[in-house]
């Protein structure tokens, strides 16, 4: 996964702290506020961020731009 | 059934209820199997005799000789000492042990924490990628490798044939761990193993008891000071009464493995299917065929794991979570993490032998309207 300058987050939501499944949740939440295409960035450190940003992204068909954790960067493309 | 509340364990994953047939094995086995079995007298041989026929049955259902078969006192146990005796006897070849990312937390600690742990990465269904297995045991310092009949979050069956035969090729012994796996599959051509590990308490018997064996060939060394019982291999007088219900659950689950598993197929296809159609937003996780009968796992999306079992216990079902929040643990499952499955709002459900599609249709009821109130409590 490579970053480039189009992959500026239009929202970053920090989330640090947070236990699972909270930051997923406010990504969820949130992801309707940047239009399709644009990129949020996520700050989570919870142990299962990871692997549940991932799974997220696969079952909600958004794009895991970057996981440098604990900053995810997803793209959203519906 | 008049109550609405349908108390059902739906938990095997963690232990199978003792089974009647052992039990009553077990207590018969008080009074003919407490003597010292390296003793002469009468007492001593009838617990001799009772070892050396559970030994027996045993053997055969993995397809070993009898003086191949160790009891050890449980699944952990036979893990460690399979795994250290390994490491021991292959010390000089080199400290490597490699694992598939998805075993049992017991194997990977074991491999850490006994040379160099090594992982092996596995696809979404849980299953190991046997290129990266191949890479990683033809390495020239390999002492051991390990790997499951099935994976015991997700029931996923691996590749074990073909593991076995790469560790054959490069001439590195095979930890088969078949805890999940035995009685519930046949084992007795599974292959180029050196050392095969199980545990009475997943098939029904006492949780004290564990099962090592080990290949007469397999350069095994005890990693701990023996003395004359079991040959060395593992130290101490054996409990032979808990033995004997031992072997006798493990013979109950062959003589009625077709059926019992049969029945838990439909009733596991029953649950994906309607879980899948009532629940939205769920990742069913493992390979939906090539899986033991009687486990599913699957993950609610916004719900935390432990909202959910307390939520299902109180509805009179007992399931368990893989996710952090609901374990022991401050992190998530390894297995559902190593698959890319989503790893909170787990739950683990193992069918005992004897659940019913009423139990089954108990958590298929219970848990919609669950999740529907848990996520309503969310601003989503």
């Amino acid at each position: 996964m490579t970053t480039s300058p189009e992959d500026q987050p239009a929202l970053q939501l920090d989330c640090l702290g947070m236990k699972c499944p909270r930051p997923i949740i406010e990504l969820a939440r949130r992801m309707s506020e940047v239009p399709v295409g644009a990129v949020v960035e996520l700050l989570a450190d919870d142990p299962a961020a990871g692997p549940d940003v991932a799974a997220w992204c696969r079952m909600r068909s958004q794009q895991l731009v970057a996981d440098q954790r604990p900053r995810f960067l997803i793209r959203r493309t519906a | 059934m008049a109550n609405s509340v349908v108390p059902a364990f739906l938990d095997a994953s963690s232990g199978e209820p003792m089974l009647p047939e052992a039990r009553e094995a077990w207590n018969a086995a008080q009074d003919s199997g407490w003597g010292d079995v390296l003793r002469l007298h009468r007492p001593g041989r009838l617990a001799a005799q009772a070892l050396d026929r559970a030994r027996a049955l045993v053997a055969e259902t993995v397809g070993a000789r009898e003086d191949e078969v160790v009891f050890v006192s449980s699944g952990t146990h036979a893990a460690h000492a399979a795994i250290a005796g390994l490491a021991l006897g292959r010390a000089r070849t080199g400290r490597g042990l490699v694992a598939s990312a998805v075993e049992h937390s017991s194997v990977l600690a074991a491999c850490d924490t006994f040379g160099d742990g090594r992982r092996v990465g596995v696809d979404r269904l849980g299953r190991v990628d046997l290129a990266g297995w191949r890479e990683q045991v033809e390495r020239p310092d390999v002492a051991a490798a390990c790997l499951q009949v099935a994976n015991h979050e997700v029931g996923t069956l691996q590749p074990y044939g073909e593991a076995a035969e790469i560790c054959q090729g490069a001439g590195v012994p095979l930890v088969l761990d078949a805890t999940s796996a035995l009685g519930r599959i046949p084992l007795d051509q599974a292959g180029g193993w050196s050392v095969l590990t199980g545990w009475a308490g997943a098939f029904g018997g006492p949780a004290s008891v564990g099962i090592m064996v080990i290949r007469r060939r397999a350069r095994w060394r005890a990693p701990y000071p023996a003395d004359d019982y079991q040959a060395g291999r593992w130290p101490g007088p054996v409990d032979v009464p808990a033995v004997v219900a031992a072997a006798v659950a493990l013979h109950t689950w062959v003589q009625q493995r077709a059926e019992v598993a049969d029945r838990q197929r439909v009733l596991v296809d029953r649950m994906r299917h309607r879980i899948a159609a009532t629940v939205p937003d769920v990742d069913l996780a493992g390979d939906p065929d090539q899986r033991l009968p009687h486990l599913l796992t699957f993950s609610v999306l916004y719900v935390a794991g432990e909202a959910l079992t307390l939520e299902l216990d109180r509805a009179g079902i007992a399931v368990a979570s893989g996710s952090a929040c609901s374990a022991s643990s401050e992190e998530p499952s390894h297995v559902l993490a190593a698959m890319g499955a989503l790893t909170h709002g787990n739950i683990r459900v193992g069918l005992t032998r004897t659940s019913s599609q009423t139990e089954v249709d108990a958590l298929c009821t219970a848990l919609p309207p669950i999740v529907a109130e848990l996520r309503s409590r969310l601003d989503l």
